[in-house]
C-alpha cells in the first residue's frame, strides 16, 4: 500500500466513522418517534356588535326567495352591516343530502345565490359555499342545485377533502380538540344559512345543529349526547348572520327526506344574529314546543341566545 | 412511418388515459369511456361464447376483427393501450448492444404460449365460464389503473376520485402491471409477444392478410439490421411470421437497403411462415381447460350458493349470468363516487376473482347513482335508470342490493345503553326502512335511561350499506348487510311477505 493511497483510506474510514457517530449524537432521543409540536387553531368570533337600531329578528314571509333575502337583510340593517369591502365570506348552508331541492333535505338554491349576490354587491373579496356532505359531496353539490346557483352569482364551491380539516380547539364540555375545515379559518365572516327539517333524535334539525358540517373526524360519535354536542358547536361557531330557510319543511323522515310527500310549504325566511331565537321561533313549523327540545334550553344556558323570541325585538312582514 | 406509428400511439393512449379521467360523476358528459372494452375483439368472443349475445358497443370490436384480416396486426402497436406502454418501456429499459439485440428479437418457441392460453380462455368460455379478463390487454390495463395507477397519483393537486380511494388487494394487480411492464428488461414487448391472448387471436386473424410487411430477396444483404429493431419477434429478416408480426414498422426504417415496405406482394418478395403451434400442446391445454372448468364449477362459491359478503352492485345479474359477462375490468370501481366497489378476491369463489363486490367498511351505495351500470362495457351490471334503481314509477320496487342486520351485541342503545341512532338518521329510503321503539331501560345502578332501539324492516330495506359505512362502531360496524334479499337473485331469500322482486 502506498502512502497515498493509505492516506486517502484511513480518511475515508475515519470520516465515515465520524459520521456514523456525530449522526448518532445528533439523532439521540428518548423518544421513539419525533414529533412536530402539534398546532391547535382556534376559531375566531364572526359577530358583529349588536345594534340598538334594528331587530333582532327579521322574519319574512312570500314566495320570492330573492327578494325576500333582501328584504330580512335590510331590515337586520342592509349587508354593508356585517360585510365589509374586502372580505372573504364563508356560507354554509346545509348540503348534506344527494337531493334535490324540492325534496327540502338541503337549503335551496336560490337563497345561497341570493346571499352570495349580497355578499358579492356589499364588496366581497371571495364568497366561498362549503359544507362537509353526508353523501358524495359532488353529488351533494351538483344535485342540490347549489353548485350551479353559486357559481351563477358569482361565489366558489369548497369542497372539503381529508386533509382540508385541520385540529382545533372548540372549548367545548364534550367536544375538546376537534378537526375543523380549515376554511373557517382563512374566512373572515360566516353566514350560517340552515334549512328546518325533522331529526327523529334531535327532534329537529336547524340553525345550530347545522354546525355539524364544520367538523370532520368522526362525527357519527356525536350522536351519543346529541343536545351537548349541538351546543358545544354553536357555541364555538359564533356566525356573522344566520338566514334560516323555511320555504320547504321536511316533516318527517329526516334528516334525509326524499319523499315530496314529506315536505310541507311554509314560504318563510328567519334573520337575525340569535340563532337560539331563530331555532325557537323555527319550531312552529314542526309543530314542536321549546321544552321538547332539550338543545334550546343548554343553549341559552350557555349564553347564546333566547329561547322566549316573543321577547325580542322582532320583525314580521309579507311580501309578494 | 415509425414516427406516424408514434403519433397514433400517443393519440390512443393519450384517450384511454382521458376516457379514465373522466370516468367520474363531474366529467362524464356522455362520453363513450368504456371504448377500448369495446374495440377488443376478445372481450366480444368471450361474452359471445357465455351467453350468446353481443351486448351493443361491442359490435366496435367487429371493425377491429374485419380490418385485422386486411391490415394484420396492427391493433397491438397502433391502438392497444398496454402494447404502446410495453413499446415504450421496452424502447427505456431494453437499449442493448446490437448482437445482444439480435439475440433478443429472434423468433423463440415460447411465443407459442399466447396461443395456448387463447385456446384454454376460449374453451373455458364456451363452456361457460369467462376469464378472459385476467390476461385480456385492455380489461387488465383498465383495471389496473383503475386499481393500482390513478389512486396512487390521486392528491390534492390531481383529485381524480372524491377522496383518496382503497382498493381490496390493490397491492397485488399493481404487482402484476409493475412485473408486466418490467419484462421489457429482459425480453422487449414480453407480454405481446409470450402472454397476450387478445394479440394471439389477432394474429390468427391476420394469417391472411393481404397487407403485411414484405421483403426485397434480391435487395436485401441480409445485414440483419430489421431484427435489431424489431418489436415483434417476428423474423423480418428472414420468412417473416405474419401471425407475430404487430406492424411497428421498426424494420421497414432500420433497412438501409429500402428492401423492406408495407403492401401487397412484388415479384421478389419472400415468403411467409404460417401460425407456429404444435397440435400436441394445443390439445393439451384444451383438456387442461375442458378439465378444469368442471372441476372450478364443482368448488364452493357465490355461484353455488349465496354468500353473505357477496353483495353485487345495482343492476348486475344474477351471480351465474354476471359470471358470464363481467370481464375484471374495474370500469364501474373507477367509476364509483364512494369507493365501495372493490375487487374481490375470493370471497366470490376463484372464478369470481377481480369481480366488483360491495365493502362496506369503504364506502356505500349512492341512492341516486347509476353510474357502475353506465360504463359496463358488457351489462354485466345492466344499465339502469335512476326511475328503476329507487323505484319510482313505473317501477314496483327499487332495486335491492341485500339486507341490513343488527348485531344487537355491538349496537351502542341495544347493548350499552347509549343513545345513537345514526343508522335510521343514514337511512336513504323514504319512509326508512330503519326505525326505533323509544324504551327506558334500566342501567347498571338500575336507573332507566331513554333509548331508541333501532329495527330494520325487512321489506324496505335496499343493502346500500350507508348505515353500516356510517355506524359508529367502526371496526365492524354494529348493523351489517348481507347479501341476502338481493334483487338479482331468486334463491338468496328469506322474507314471504313484501320482499319480491
Amino acid at each position: 500500500m502506498s502512502r497515498r493511497q493509505f492516506i486517502r483510506e484511513i480518511s475515508i474510514t475515519s470520516g465515515l466513522a465520524a459520521g456514523i457517530g456525530v449522526g448518532g449524537w445528533l439523532a439521540y432521543s428518548n423518544e421513539p418517534i419525533r414529533r412536530q409540536p402539534e398546532v391547535i387553531h382556534k376559531l375566531r368570533d364572526f359577530r358583529v356588535p349588536p345594534s340598538a337600531h334594528h331587530p333582532q329578528l327579521a322574519v319574512v314571509r312570500g314566495t320570492d326567495v330573492p327578494r325576500m333575502t333582501r328584504e330580512a337583510i335590510t331590515r337586520l340593517g342592509g349587508i354593508e352591516r356585517f360585510i365589509q369591502r374586502g372580505d372573504k365570506v364563508l356560507l354554509k348552508p346545509n348540503v348534506g343530502w344527494d337531493r334535490q331541492p324540492e325534496q327540502a333535505a338541503n337549503t335551496g338554491p336560490e337563497l345561497v345565490a341570493a346571499m352570495v349576490r349580497l355578499c358579492r354587491e356589499a364588496g366581497a373579496k371571495a364568497v366561498w359555499v362549503t359544507d362537509h356532505s353526508l353523501n358524495d359531496p359532488a353529488r351533494c353539490f351538483f344535485r342540490s342545485g347549489i353548485e350551479e346557483a353559486t357559481h351563477q352569482a358569482g361565489g366558489e364551491i369548497r369542497l372539503p377533502r381529508q386533509e382540508d380539516f385541520v385540529r382545533a380547539d372548540l372549548g367545548g364540555t364534550l367536544l375538546k380538540v376537534w378537526p375543523v375545515s380549515r376554511f373557517f379559518l382563512e374566512a373572515d365572516k360566516v353566514i350560517n344559512l340552515p334549512i328546518v327539517k325533522h331529526h327523529s333524535l334531535s327532534g329537529c334539525t336547524l340553525a345550530m345543529k347545522n354546525w355539524y358540517g364544520v367538523i370532520g373526524g368522526t362525527r357519527n360519535r356525536l350522536h351519543q349526547d346529541i343536545h351537548t354536542s349541538i351546543v358545544d358547536l354553536a357555541a364555538a361557531v359564533r356566525p356573522t348572520l344566520t338566514v334560516m330557510d323555511a320555504t320547504r319543511v321536511l316533516q318527517r323522515n329526516g334528516p334525509t327526506g326524499g319523499s315530496v310527500a314529506d315536505v310541507s310549504r311554509e314560504n318563510t325566511l328567519i334573520a337575525g344574529l340569535d340563532e337560539v331565537a331563530i331555532d325557537a321561533f323555527s319550531l312552529q313549523f314542526l309543530n314542536l314546543q321549546p321544552e321538547t327540545v332539550p338543545f334550546l334550553a343548554l343553549g341559552e344556558q350557555r349564553g347564546l341566545g333566547h329561547v322566549r323570541w316573543q321577547d325580542l325585538n322582532v320583525s314580521q312582514t309579507q311580501i309578494g | 412511418m415509425r414516427a406516424l406509428r408514434r403519433y397514433h400511439a400517443t393519440f390512443f393512449l393519450g384517450m384511454f388515459l382521458f376516457f379514465l379521467l373522466v370516468s367520474d360523476f363531474r366529467h362524464l358528459r356522455g362520453y363513450d369511456v368504456s371504448l377500448f372494452l369495446e374495440l377488443d375483439p376478445l372481450t366480444a368472443l368471450g361474452g359471445l361464447l357465455t351467453s350468446h349475445t353481443l351486448y351493443k358497443g361491442l359490435a366496435w370490436s367487429l371493425v377491429i376483427l374485419l380490418s385485422t384480416l386486411f391490415l394484420g396486426r396492427f391493433f397491438c402497436s397502433w391502438v392497444c393501450p398496454l402494447g404502446i406502454l410495453n413499446q415504450l418501456a421496452g424502447y427505456l429499459f431494453n437499449r442493448r448492444r446490437p448482437v445482444d439485440a439480435y439475440a433478443d428479437n429472434r423468433y423463440r418457441s415460447i411465443f407459442r404460449v399466447k396461443y395456448y392460453l387463447l385456446t384454454a380462455l376460449l374453451l373455458l368460455a364456451l363452456l361457460g365460464g369467462l376469464q378472459i379478463g385476467l390476461l385480456d390487454p385492455i380489461a387488465l390495463l383498465e383495471r389496473s389503473f383503475a386499481v393500482g395507477v390513478l389512486p396512487a397519483v390521486h392528491g390534492r393537486e390531481i383529485p381524480l376520485y372524491p377522496y383518496q380511494p382503497y382498493f381490496h388487494g390493490g397491492i397485488l394487480i399493481s404487482m402484476i402491471l409493475l412485473g408486466i411492464l418490467l419484462a421489457n428488461r429482459f425480453m422487449p414487448r414480453f407480454w405481446c409477444r409470450v402472454m397476450c391472448p387478445l394479440g394471439a387471436l389477432l394474429g390468427v386473424f391476420a394469417l391472411r392478410a393481404p397487407l403485411r410487411i414484405r421483403r426485397d430477396v434480391d435487395r436485401c444483404t441480409s445485414c440483419s439490421r430489421c431484427l435489431e429493431a424489431c418489436q415483434g419477434g417476428c423474423d423480418p429478416h428472414t420468412e417473416l411470421r405474419v401471425s407475430e408480426c404487430h406492424l411497428c414498422m421498426n424494420c421497414i426504417e432500420a433497412c438501409s437497403e429500402g428492401a423492406l415496405h408495407y403492401g401487397l406482394s412484388q415479384p421478389r418478395s419472400s415468403v411467409h411462415q404460417s401460425l407456429d403451434i404444435g397440435r400436441r400442446r394445443l390439445v393439451e391445454s384444451g383438456v387442461t381447460a375442458l378439465a378444469l372448468f368442471p372441476m372450478l364449477r364443482s368448488s364452493r362459491s357465490a355461484f353455488a350458493h349465496p354468500v353473505p359478503e357477496v353483495i353485487r352492485p345495482p343492476g348486475a345479474l344474477p351471480e351465474g349470468d354476471f359470471l358470464a359477462r363481467c370481464i375484471k375490468c374495474a370500469a364501474c370501481m373507477r367509476v364509483c363516487p364512494t369507493n365501495v366497489l372493490q375487487p374481490a378476491l375470493l370471497e366470490a369463489g376463484l372464478e369470481g376473482l377481480w369481480t366488483p363486490i360491495l365493502i362496506n367498511a369503504q364506502g356505500y351505495c349512492e341512492q341516486y347513482c347509476v353510474l357502475c351500470g353506465q360504463v359496463c362495457p358488457t351489462a354485466a351490471i345492466r344499465p339502469l335508470s335512476v326511475a328503476e334503481k329507487v323505484g319510482a314509477k313505473p317501477f314496483p320496487h327499487p332495486i335491492r342490493v341485500g339486507t341490513a342486520f343488527f348485531d344487537r351485541g355491538r349496537c351502542l342503545p341495544w347493548a350499552m345503553h347509549t343513545p345513537c341512532i345514526v343508522c335510521e338518521e343514514m337511512c336513504p329510503t323514504s319512509p326508512k326502512a330503519i326505525w326505533f321503539q323509544s324504551v327506558a331501560i334500566p342501567d347498571r345502578e338500575g336507573k332507566p335511561v331513554a333509548l331508541k332501539q333501532p329495527f330494520v324492516e325487512p321489506s324496505r330495506c335496499i343493502g346500500c350499506g350507508i348505515c353500516e359505512n356510517k355506524c359508529p362502531v367502526v371496526d365492524q360496524a354494529a348493523i351489517r348487510v348481507t347479501s341476502v334479499g338481493e334483487s338479482r337473485s331468486q334463491r338468496n331469500k328469506m322474507i314471504l311477505k313484501g320482499d319480491v322482486a
